[in-house]
């Protein structure tokens, strides 16, 4: 179960998709193929169709957030400080916009194989947050990319009924996104400490400024 | 372990037949039973508290265990669990009650006709639990309804259920037909119904109801650090 | 891109209405309902008795174990995953060990292995006898199959109590290997009860097997084909009742159940009878593993004694890993950024995609059906919601 052999018979038979090995470090040794939006389905139903491959159990369907960074660099600059051209310290900031991943692990029952991983990037983590559904092709992801828009946000096009799953249908926020906010319902704590003794102060003193 | 909910000063009152000991037992002899109707009323009810089928979580599963053979719940008069909360007199809330299902466990207390009881199965129906972290999670179930007996454990062993309905059935012994400490049922100030929450758009609302539970109020050292030694 | 889609998957399904009688009611079938195995609800749409729409609704008991557990360590999720498929805590346990195991190489010690093989096999005995029952229970059998495998099931969870120290929620095994050794007696004793097992399948088997009742009401009732079954991602016994050759002890490899030889029971028709029997053989099978296990089992240590348990850190990167849990395929995902807590811990709950085809199951059938379908597919909300 090569890989690198999957990506080049991909690329030789679906014209025009963009892949790109991602390297996995664990010891698990499981690599992904970062496949580009446009061409997922079609990268999709050539890996479930194709003779060799017939990877048509799609097993589990992930979502994972990846919030945008913000690198700063120090830059030496020449620039006029009192009228004398000096090397000054500058400090750049570079912002790496973040991004939602969905992550597809495929087995086949034909033929006993896999895992094969497939990833799907969104461009960026607020309106650019489309990718293709691939329900169509593996049913098994119906449901899972539901989760997935509940949770993260991301908006599947194609999906037969794209709706939340596990909140319900009026609540607002994506829960599983790293820079969500609980809501303060007082939670009670006997021997409070960090977040939940400040929270904890503040409503004393809001019960007892009432 | 067990404990009973001591919001309001309940104190168990002994129980009164207004008969003297040694002419009940002269009486008994030949075949007189006396006794008082607060004891005949309660005996009634507590000797067959029927339950509402209502587990949701893992501790459903013990639930589910306390009344099959081994632990039988059936001889303390739960004999049957009742599927509709119109034919129930007991809610045993066990299990995690998430914000999604809050409004329906409140629904379904409040379509139950008194006298009803509840009790708070596990620790993620007494404060959340070891979920109590979560978004979707409620931090107990008495936010909304009034609870009689918390049962603690992750889950508690059927033994525990057991020994919470026999606390169950003697508070309700003790309970007087009249008087100040007399049950809702026969007091016609104390509401037997309560506000259902609606689903908000980031919570709840309301995130509690304040004329059940108010949040009990950390204590906070003079100096402001806590056993952690950070501030 | 209509191309793709699977012949076998036809999820825009039309109404099936005969004109003239349309007479239709939507019903909330849960979440509180003695037949729905948890909080789970249903809107069906019937005409009359049958089925001609039904749109499960989930989250009733979503607890969010994937976001608390980035905020907790490793180790610290274990207890969590007990309570995710409640009625199995042991699997659950074993699943999240061999995903971390996998993604920071950890070998586990041949002991630790007989161990958990025993262990899972027990787990997996008592959560069919009791699915059975429930079945039963739902089908208005009221309470005799239910009690017959309970009082199996509290049979077991004393062997689990003894070892574990807990009847549920047993938090047993440990990245590396299993928390705590056999106590003195334990071995004999688990003995002595697989040994009584046959004598209590044989009695269950002759109580419903053949019952007419239950014939009737299960053979050809929720007919899943086996192309829809892969496609769904169907795994476990489900999918093996619709002929799919899929059981990943025998595919993975993983742990050690290439040494002991046991059959996996397959059905023909995918309707809920195959599903039953395959339960009730594969309790046969879990007998015959237990059995070479036991005789088998080796002394030695049951961690390795080189894994860090203070302070696990593994390396950046990502594991995919899974066994064959009692209800399907249970896995977990889980991307590590080098801290002591997951980056991302996903659970790929067997229930949740198991239930995908439940609209497909339950179309044009009578209400009752519906029961004995969704008892038939296996479903614990602890795992479908999460």
């Amino acid at each position: 179960m090569n890989l690198e052999a999957i990506k080049s018979e991909i690329e030789a038979n679906v014209p025009g998709c963009r892949l790109e090995m991602v390297d996995n470090p664990s010891p698990s040794g499981q690599h992904s193929l970062l496949l580009d939006a446009q061409h997922a389905a079609a990268v999709a139903v050539y890996l479930r169709d194709a003779a060799d491959l017939r990877f048509d159990f799609c097993s589990n369907v992930t979502g994972i957030d990846w919030p945008g960074k913000e690198l700063s660099q120090k830059v030496k600059v020449r620039k006029l400080v009192d009228g004398v051209e000096q090397e000054v310290d500058e400090v750049r900031t570079t912002t790496i916009p973040g991004s939602l991943e969905v992550v597809y692990h495929l087995y086949s029952v034909e033929k006993k194989h896999g895992p094969i991983t497939l990833r799907l990037r969104t461009q960026d983590r607020d309106t650019g947050v489309h990718l293709p559904s691939l329900t169509p092709i593996w049913r098994s992801a119906e449901l899972q990319e539901r989760e997935i828009f509940d949770l993260f946000g991301v908006v599947f096009d194609g999906h037969p009924d794209l709706r939340r799953l596990l909140m319900w249908d009026d609540f607002q926020d994506h829960p599983m996104r790293r820079d969500y906010v609980d809501p303060d319902d007082y939670e009670y704590e006997p021997t409070a400490h960090d977040a939940v003794l400040q929270r904890a102060n503040q409503h004393r003193s809001e019960e007892e400024g009432r | 372990m067990l404990s009973t909910k001591t919001g309001n000063q309940f104190e168990l009152e002994p129980r009164i037949s207004g008969v003297d000991e040694s002419l009940k037992n002269e009486l008994s002899k030949q075949g007189i039973f006396t006794t008082s109707l607060q004891e005949l009323y309660n005996w009634g009810r507590t000797r067959s508290l029927w339950p509402l089928n209502f587990g949701l979580a893992c501790c459903a599963i013990e639930m589910i265990a306390t009344t099959m053979a081994r632990y039988d719940l059936a001889r303390f008069g739960a004999e049957v669990f009742r599927p509709s909360p119109r034919q129930a007199d007991l809610m045993i809330v066990a299990g995690t009650v998430t914000k999604k299902m809050a409004p329906q466990v409140v629904r379904l207390y409040n379509q139950m006709p008194e006298p009803k009881y509840v009790i708070s199965m596990g620790a993620c129906a007494i404060s959340g639990g070891p979920f109590k972290q979560g978004y979707n999670v409620l931090k107990g179930i008495d936010r909304y309804i009034p609870v009689d007996v918390y049962i603690p454990g992750c889950p508690p062993r059927p033994e525990a259920l057991i020994d919470a309905f026999m606390e169950l059935q003697k508070k309700i012994d003790a309970q007087p037909l009249t008087g100040t400490h007399r049950p809702r049922h026969l007091n016609a100030d104390q509401p037997s119904e309560f506000v259902v929450p609606q689903f908000g758009q980031h919570d709840l609302e309301p995130t509690r109801n304040p004329a059940i539970w108010t949040p009990p109020l950390v204590q906070i050292s003079q100096t402001g650090t806590d056993e952690s030694g950070s501030n | 891109m209509s191309a793709a889609i699977h012949p076998a998957a036809p999820f825009h399904l039309e109404p099936m209405i005969e004109p003239g009688k349309e007479q239709l009611l939507e019903v909330s079938m849960g979440p509180q309902h003695p037949s729905t195995h948890g909080v789970f609800r249903m809107n069906v749409v019937l005409d009359g008795e049958r089925v001609v729409r039904l749109k499960p609704v989930f989250g009733y008991l979503h607890r969010n174990h994937e976001k608390i557990a980035e905020n907790e360590t490793y180790l610290g999720s274990m207890p969590y995953t007990d309570r995710l498929d409640y009625m199995c805590p042991l699997t659950n346990n074993w699943a999240y060990a061999l995903a971390v195991e996998q993604l920071a190489g950890i070998q586990v010690p041949e002991r630790a292995e007989y161990l958990r093989v025993i262990t899972g096999e027990l787990t997996r005995l008592q959560n069919h006898a009791c699915l059975i029952g429930f079945l039963l229970q739902d089908m208005g059998a009221s309470g005799t199959p239910l009690m017959y495998a309970f009082r199996q099931r509290e049979i077991i969870l004393d062997l689990f109590e003894a070892l574990t120290g807990a009847r549920m929620m047993c938090n047993y095994m440990r990245f590396g290997g299993c928390r705590v050794d056999l106590p003195a007696g334990w071995l004999d004793q688990a003995k002595k009860v697989v040994a009584d097992i046959p004598r209590f399948l044989d009695e269950y088997e002759r109580l419903l097997v053949s019952n007419e009742i239950l014939m009737d009401r299960t053979q050809d009732v929720g007919v899943l084909s086996h192309e829809l079954a892969v496609s769904a991602g169907i795994s476990g016994p489900m999918a093996r009742a619709s002929g799919v050759d899929y059981d990943i002890r025998k595919v993975d490899h993983y742990s050690i159940y290439d040494r002991f030889s046991f059959r996996v029971p397959l059905g023909s028709h995918g309707d809920v009878y195959d599903r039953f029997m395959v339960r009730v053989l594969e309790m046969r099978e879990s007998v015959s593993i237990l059995q070479q296990a036991m005789r088998d089992i080796p002394e030695g240590p049951i961690v390795d004694p080189k894994t860090k348990i203070r302070g696990f850190r593994p390396k950046p990167g990502e594991a995919y890993g899974r066994i064959e849990a009692p209800k399907g395929e249970l896995g977990f995902y889980l991307v590590s950024d080098g801290s002591p807590n997951p980056y991302r811990y996903r659970v790929r709950p067997p229930s949740l995609v198991n239930l995908t085809v439940l609209e497909d199951l339950c179309l044009g059938r009578n209400v009752a059906d519906i029961v004995v379908i969704l008892g038939s597919i296996d479903i614990v909300m602890g795992e479908v919601d999460r």
